[in-house]
């Protein structure tokens, strides 16, 4: 009867940390060369990192002087400064109730993205977070003290312009989408000129339209404040994105689907409700979520018609005499912030994708 | 609408009467086209009336006729001359410039730093493909703006003044003033530029000539080396030719600040250096997914034939991942030039910056956001044609 031989040791030169090394970084002369490179630089900038931010900045600091003459990363900076960078200049005291609008917004983003509470009461859930961040944000029920939403600022902030802009841009977006796939030619032509026209200037000049503009809108008399009008501003904007987004799953809806509708005497509504917008948005929520982390970047554009949101903050956290020059602290403070919201839903958005696409690999 | 469309019969030639039912889909879709249009124009009607009003009300006449009037303001950098006493419309003008020149240069160097990444994303080299990672992650996940912001305020706090100026390399100065470097003058330039563009025209004429030459006898013409020389020999040579001269212009300190030389402000550079910076990730990450999008066996293919790894990505992948990569790569471009308009937040006089300034001081805001909105569109449209038709050039010809 055969035997089977023992299994033989992988060659020494394949295998252990010097196998790895010849195989990841000393395959060539020319991946050598750049190797040493590389590493050569890293010895230069990963201790000067660590020095900069550990080593050198005294941690018992408390004022700007004994940060400047320590140098390095000043930890005292955002110490005395993190309230003032999250959340705006809210009343001091009440500082709880952005936190909690925050954790709300949140949480519901994170349900959202669940697969579990994906089903229309997801639309709910929406409704009545939104809400109880409205309640918590401006006060004056429940004996909470009002606060006008002048006030209003940093992570909250940033964060509201974000959810309610996707949470509204999103219907809107739909129906954009549905028009300019329609046949009617006069519907067609409406929102291709709304899609085309907002996706081809920037978000900069619809900010400017928005707070100099809409005041000639509207009628005498009758005013919107700034916040509102940058959330306008960003639904618009955000709108013709989704709807792009939403047309392209539309389009890859294959023709029989529409004709299996029609033929058992389904209405447009009843065809698009219950047999193409089930199976398209399945298609487009990865680039959805694309979508919606380009627009949480995008928000900090608020800055321009001076709302202040996150990165405002941090500019105005510099702009205190005392504290003047910690400019990198601050904006680094932020950027950590930031990275960490936009990374975490790009990483959830890649499992996502691989997961959905299992349907299409045969 | 896609019921009424697959369900509508075409009506039979002899058929003169249209039936007027609600059950006609024709005469459904006019029905709701006629409401939806009607609604679209009472709506802009509306806004309309309402802004004329308010216009009214508040004096502000209306019309393009303040572009001719004398703009009375500065405009830190420009490359074409200007004077506060110049127009309106010269500093819109200016304006566009500075956009111009910053998307153009932006696009160049992020497209040739991007794809790097993007190969480098994609190296056997494990410390170089994690690097590159790491730099494309940390760099789109954090918003431009900030972007902008940190940079701007390295280089105007951080950086020493011009007395204390970093000198890395000889006649290099980096200070809390931008950049300094030499730069030529002289007559012999023009024939420099001159000899180059026809060096150009040459290696177009030469490429031409070579491909039909490979195609007729299969001798392959070295046309990367003798583009170079003559890319170095002509205009040279058109230089020596016209018996200009040259002359370095050197940066000097003098007083409180350089004279000579070419500038770039520190709002040029930590603009150039943000859009740069943030967009060279994304180009790196579409130029990853074009390569990948090739099937794995075209490698293996050109390897059998005995091809080097530089010689199958340059001959048999990058041609096939074109067709993927540019029409994302459009939309960054396109994306580049309208983040461009952040300039307006560290004081780069583009064109939402200048037509911002002329705004506050004239008042006419409906005007001015025309004029940006108009020449945005204007730039979007001619990338996304040129884009459009440079697609068209490299697709895939199927039979």
């Amino acid at each position: 009867m055969a035997q089977p031989l023992p299994d033989r040791l992988p060659p020494r030169s394949s295998a252990g940390p010097m196998g790895w090394l010849r195989t990841q970084l000393f395959s060539s002369p020319l991946n050598a060369v750049l190797s040493l490179l590389t590493i050569w630089v890293l010895l230069l900038a990963i201790p000067a990192l660590v020095d900069y931010l550990f080593v050198r900045p005294d941690f018992a600091a408390t004022t700007p002087e004994q940060c400047r003459e320590t140098g390095g990363y000043c930890w005292a900076f955002v110490r005395e400064k993190h309230r003032l960078i999250l959340f705006g200049v809210y009343p001091y005291d009440e500082q709880w109730r952005p936190l909690l609008a925050s954790a709300i917004l949140v949480g519901v983003i994170v349900c959202s993205c669940m697969r579990r509470f994906w089903r229309p009461s997801l639309a709910l859930l929406w409704g009545v977070g939104l809400a109880a961040v409205g309640v918590l944000m401006w006060g004056g029920l429940f004996g909470l003290a009002y606060v006008e939403n002048a006030k209003w600022g940093g992570l909250p902030l940033t964060l509201i312009l974000s959810t309610f802009g996707i949470a509204f841009a999103f219907p809107f977006g739909v129906v954009l989408a549905l028009g300019r796939r329609s046949h009617m030619p006069g519907v067609k032509a409406v929102c291709v000129i709304y899609i085309e026209l907002i996706r081809g200037v920037p978000l900069v000049s619809l900010l400017f339209m928005s707070s100099v503009m809409l005041p000639l809108f509207l009628p005498e008399g009758f005013s919107i404040d700034k916040l509102l009008r940058a959330q306008i501003a960003i639904i618009l904007f955000a709108a013709a994105y989704v709807a792009e987004t939403v047309r392209g799953g539309l389009q890859a809806i294959p023709r029989g689907q529409y004709e299996g509708a029609d033929s058992i005497g389904l209405s447009y509504w009843q065809q698009m409700r219950k047999i193409i917008m089930p199976q398209a948005l399945k298609i487009v929520i990865p680039p959805l979520v694309g979508i919606f982390i380009s627009l949480f970047k995008d928000t900090s554009l608020v800055v321009i018609i001076g709302l202040f949101d996150l990165t405002m903050a941090a500019k105005a956290a510099v702009s205190d005499a005392v504290w003047r020059g910690f400019s990198t602290e601050s904006y680094l403070f932020i950027a950590v912030i930031y990275f960490v919201f936009c990374f975490s839903i790009s990483r959830y958005s890649l499992a996502l994708e691989r997961q959905l696409d299992q349907g299409h690999h045969r | 609408m896609v019921s009424s469309q697959s369900t509508r019969r075409s009506s039979p030639p002899g058929r003169a009467r249209r039936r007027w039912s609600w059950n006609d889909p024709d005469t459904r879709a006019l029905i709701y086209q006629i409401l939806i249009l009607g609604l679209v124009a009472l709506g802009v009607w509306y806004l309309t009336s309402n802004t004329l009003h308010n216009l009214a009300v508040r004096n502000i006449s209306t019309g393009f006729g303040f572009l001719h009037e004398e703009a009375g303001f500065a405009i830190g950098e420009s490359i074409i001359d200007y004077s506060p006493a110049d127009t309106y419309g010269r500093a819109v003008l200016v304006g566009l410039v500075n956009t111009l020149r910053v998307s153009v240069v932006g696009i160049i160097v992020a497209t040739l730093f991007g794809t790097l990444l993007g190969i480098g994303r994609l190296s056997r080299n494990w410390l170089i493909s994690h690097l590159a990672g790491l730099y494309i992650e940390v760099m789109r996940n954090i918003p431009l703006l900030l972007q902008l912001f940190f940079w701007y305020a390295l280089i105007t706090e951080i950086m020493p003044g011009p007395r204390q100026a970093l000198n890395p390399l000889p006649d290099v100065f980096i200070s809390n003033r931008g950049f300094k470097i030499p730069w030529v003058h002289g007559n012999a330039i023009d024939w420099l530029f001159g000899g180059l563009a026809v060096a150009i025209v040459l290696i177009v004429l030469l490429a031409h000539w070579a491909r039909r030459r490979q195609e007729a006898t299969g001798r392959i013409f070295p046309l990367g080396w003798s583009a170079l020389g003559l890319l170095v020999v002509v205009p040279a040579l058109a230089a020596w030719l016209s018996g200009g001269s040259f002359e370095l212009d050197r940066p000097e300190l003098k007083g409180f600040n350089f004279q000579g030389g070419l500038t770039m402000s520190p709002e040029f550079t930590a603009l150039l250096l943000g859009l740069v910076i943030y967009t060279s990730a994304f180009v790196g990450e579409v130029v990853r997914s074009g390569i990948q999008a090739v099937s794995q066996g075209q490698w293996e293919a050109a390897s059998a034939l005995g091809l080097s790894r530089a010689r199958i990505l340059r001959k048999v992948i990058l041609p096939q991942a074109m067709r993927v990569i540019v029409p994302p790569m459009t939309s960054q471009y396109l994306n580049l030039t309208k983040n461009s308009s952040l300039a307006v937040a560290i004081g780069y006089p583009d064109i939402v910056a200048v037509t911002n300034t002329i705004l506050n001081q004239t008042g006419q805001a409906i005007e001015g956001i025309m004029i940006i909105m108009a020449a945005y569109l204007v730039v979007s449209l001619s990338i996304s044609l040129f884009m459009n038709w440079y697609n068209k050039h490299i697709e895939l010809v199927e039979r």
